[in-house]
């Protein structure tokens, strides 16, 4: 482009001389000098003609690219092939995941409680409810937003015929140096399983550890920022702001950081057959006028209102082994977090709404979990869970019990596809004080629409 | 004692800066998703690039995962060469998001697909998940083809020349070296393998097309019912059926793949099995890209004399 401007104020300033040259000795001079150029092109043409002609003869499969000094940057092929062309062309891949599923338990997931833990008041906490439901299933939508961003969403569509965002965000594809920025609605970074969208889990619910310290899935509205070192080691720094919009944040509407977050992860690969990923986080969020509930032993719900601040550490480890790293036949995949939980601040009863104590709790809990795939399209997996209330020291969360709530799951996957999922899981909760809830879960994830990513 | 643990935090978290090696490495670092596009790029750069592949010969190239180890590679890379044509959809994108690395990014200089400079088969007329894992852009294992590298090396050359200016007359000595001597190798392979044009072959999986196309093989069946779906007993049984109307010399099979049901069908049909290296580092011989072509010849032409 910077060629063509001088180029044109060289063409602009030379016409004038031209017009000036207009005695017909002149003319002839210049009608024949265009007259050899042309020949000398036509020529020209002929030669590569007959050039390519020879080429295309002798190699019929593969396209004559003339190898120009400076190669033609190839444009991005549309995901799914929008050949219509116009607006069109340029709509996001788009996809969508369907999920249904089948649960039985033999305790009333209605009057489901973690004994020891005090939960949001609008807490997602629980087995699936019994019977036939839809699942969640979410609709994805992402694509470039121009040469220095791309945008992506999921919206989620829930089985009593609400919708949700689940992430809605943009992120700099540009910035280089290992830097890159994201802002909107997002998974946070934190942990291992807490960035994967639901359909991707191994089990078809999150572990007990997740329900009861990140309300589930960690999301927030917000900016993050993460930073990848430039080493063999896979070695990746994160850190989040944002306005805590879910449990352990209170979504408190402040001018500030309502919680905010850092994580480091490191990686890498043991021979061919082996990789790894290992990782350290913190959560941290702000909590005015948190509801919270808890349950006691035995009786009915009781609760309070805490003021204070939420923390939460995780370590999580993945290991995944493949002969030769080819897991198309057998596969296996290990993966563990531990979380711990403190609560520092002011608890304000509800039966008693004068008087606010100080409120303290340090909880932990953990997961491990391991899946193989025994053969071509079917997988099994085992996951063993606990927690641990700690010393309940909240006077006016009173009716929480010191207790160590713990669950067994194991699971069959028949898998036809790399786009379609069918599992059975089984498992023995004691999340009750003193009751085993006996469930079982049928489901069925599908994707269709542009193609998943195949993330570790 | 907040004091304290905002300290200890601010460690952990800076630790990882301390560990930052940072080599001042002066080569031009290539990522190639496929052992084959390490290979040329090895053969253009020399000893001016360091190239690295994130796949081997033993892997399904459909099916990697973006694992820690790759998106570090990338992040660091100069240059991430790829087949394209949707091979890698399911791995490259999130590898790229992921690297933080803009000179890589699709677009840019420091990408490059390389069937986006080859004539590409099968491009389906209509793309339906119902037909399996079939790819819009066309068959994408466009690497079994010898005149595929006379057309991608061009293109990867002139690409190096343009990351690596300072290099550009070695680039392009090594160019015409190599373009010089595949030529000359290619003539003598599509001689040796003569005998075999129109030879009937059965295939595992679509993975040949571009081979069966420069030595003029017939595939007339194939072992999995639909592109990526793994062949099963009773498909096996239809193919079975097929080959006693149409026989054929040789069953052939990628290195990557579970040639069960291929030895299945030659035990039950009689009808020799010929493992393909696919791509360098497929089999002990295929060390680089052109003892590829020579052991993929000499493997096809083994087993044609083997079913006389």
């Amino acid at each position: 482009m910077h060629k063509l401007i001088p180029a044109g104020l060289v063409l602009a300033l030379g016409l004038p001389v031209v017009a000036m040259a207009d005695t017909a000795a002149d003319i002839g001079a210049l009608r024949q000098e265009i007259e050899t150029i042309r020949s000398g092109y036509e020529q020209r043409l002929q030669a590569l003609e007959q050039r390519l002609k020879a080429a295309e003869a002798q190699a019929p499969a593969v396209a004559v690219v003339a190898p120009t000094a400076v190669p033609a940057v190839p444009t991005a092929t549309v995901p799914g092939g929008g050949t219509g062309g116009g607006a069109n062309a340029f709509n996001p891949a788009i996809a969508l995941i369907l999920s249904g599923n089948y649960a039985r338990s033999s305790l009333d997931p209605a009057r489901y409680s973690l004994t020891g833990f005090a939960l949001p008041a609008n807490s997602a906490a629980g087995p699936f409810g019994r019977g036939f439901s839809l699942a969640e299933s979410e609709l994805d939508l992402s694509a470039s937003v121009d040469p220095w961003l791309r945008g992506a969403a999921n919206i989620s569509l829930h089985p009593d015929n609400t919708v949700s965002v689940e992430e809605a965000y943009v992120q700099t594809t540009s910035l280089g140096n290992g830097l890159s920025l994201k802002a909107g609605r997002f998974f946070s970074g934190i942990g291992y399983m807490n960035e994967q969208h639901a359909h991707t889990w191994d089990f078809a619910d999150a572990p007990l550890a997740y329900q009861a310290f990140l309300g589930t899935q960690f999301g927030d509205d917000g900016l993050q920022l993460r930073w990848l070192a430039p080493t063999d080691l896979f070695l990746e720094a994160g850190a989040e702001v944002g306005r805590g919009r879910g449990f352990p944040g209170s979504d408190s509407a402040r001018n500030g950081v309502g919680a905010s977050s850092l994580f480091v992860h490191a990686g890498g690969d043991i021979g061919d057959s082996s990789s790894w990923r290992a990782g350290l986080s913190m959560l941290n969020a702000k909590a005015t006028g948190q509801a919270l509930t808890t349950s006691r032993a035995l009786g009915g719900p009781a609760g309070g209102v805490f003021n204070g601040r939420n923390r939460v550490w995780i370590a999580d480890g993945v290991w995944k082994w493949a002969p030769n790293g080819n897991g198309t036949r057998t596969n296996f995949k290990l993966q563990g977090e531990y979380l711990r939980s403190t609560r520092d601040g002011s608890v304000t009863a509800l039966a008693d709404s004068a008087s606010a104590v100080d409120g303290h709790a340090a909880q932990s809990g953990w997961y491990l979990q391991g899946a193989y795939q025994f053969m071509p399209r079917w997988r099994v997996g085992l996951r063993t869970e606990r927690l641990d209330s700690g010393a309940v020291s909240d006077p006016d969360l009173s009716a929480l019990t010191a207790y160590r709530p713990r669950k067994d799951s194991a699971m069959l996957e028949f898998n036809p596809s790399e786009f379609s999922r069918v599992r059975l899981q089984l498992a023995r909760d004691r999340s009750r004080f003193g009751l085993a809830d006996n469930q079982l879960i049928l489901q069925y994830q599908m994707s269709l629409g542009a193609h998943g990513a195949h993330s570790f | 004692m907040s004091h304290f643990n905002f300290k200890l935090i601010a460690a952990l978290f800076a630790l990882p800066l301390t560990l930052l090696a940072g080599p001042a490495d002066a080569a031009l670092r290539v990522f190639a998703c496929e052992p084959e596009w390490a290979a040329l790029a090895q053969e253009l750069g020399g000893n001016l690039v360091d190239v690295s592949s994130a796949t081997t010969a033993l892997q399904d190239p459909h099916q990697i995962q973006a694992k820690p180890s790759l998106i570090a590679r990338v992040r660091n890379a100069d240059l991430v060469v790829c087949t394209g044509a949707e091979l890698e959809i399911g791995w490259l994108p999130p590898l790229l998001q992921q690297s933080g690395n803009a000179k890589v990014q699709p677009g840019q200089p420091g990408n490059l697909a390389a069937s986006d400079f080859v004539r590409k088969l099968e491009i389906p007329t209509q793309v339906d998940r119902s037909q399996g894992d079939v790819h819009a852009a066309g068959n994408p294992h466009i690497q079994t083809d010898p005149r595929t590298f006379a057309a991608v090396a061009p293109a990867l050359g002139a690409r190096l020349q343009q990351l690596d200016p300072a290099h550009a007359a070695q680039y392009a000595q090594r160019q015409a070296d190599f373009l010089q001597r595949w030529q000359q190798a290619t003539a003598r392979w599509s001689a040796k393998a003569a005998p075999l044009k129109g030879t009937a072959v059965a295939s595992q999986h679509k993975g040949f097309a571009y081979l069966y196309d420069w030595l003029g093989l017939k595939e007339v069946t194939v072992l999995e019912p639909k592109p990526g779906v793994e062949p099963t007993v009773s498909h096996l049984q239809e193919v079975l059926a097929t080959l006693k109307a149409q026989p054929v010399r040789m069953v052939v099979y990628a290195a990557y793949q579970d040639g069960r049901a291929s030895e299945w069908l030659s035990k039950n049909s009689g009808i020799p099995v010929v493992v393909l290296p696919f791509t360098v580092g497929g089999s002990p011989a295929a060390k680089d890209l052109f003892s590829l072509f020579d052991d993929t010849v000499t493997r096809l032409l083994a087993a044609a004399t083997a079913a006389k």
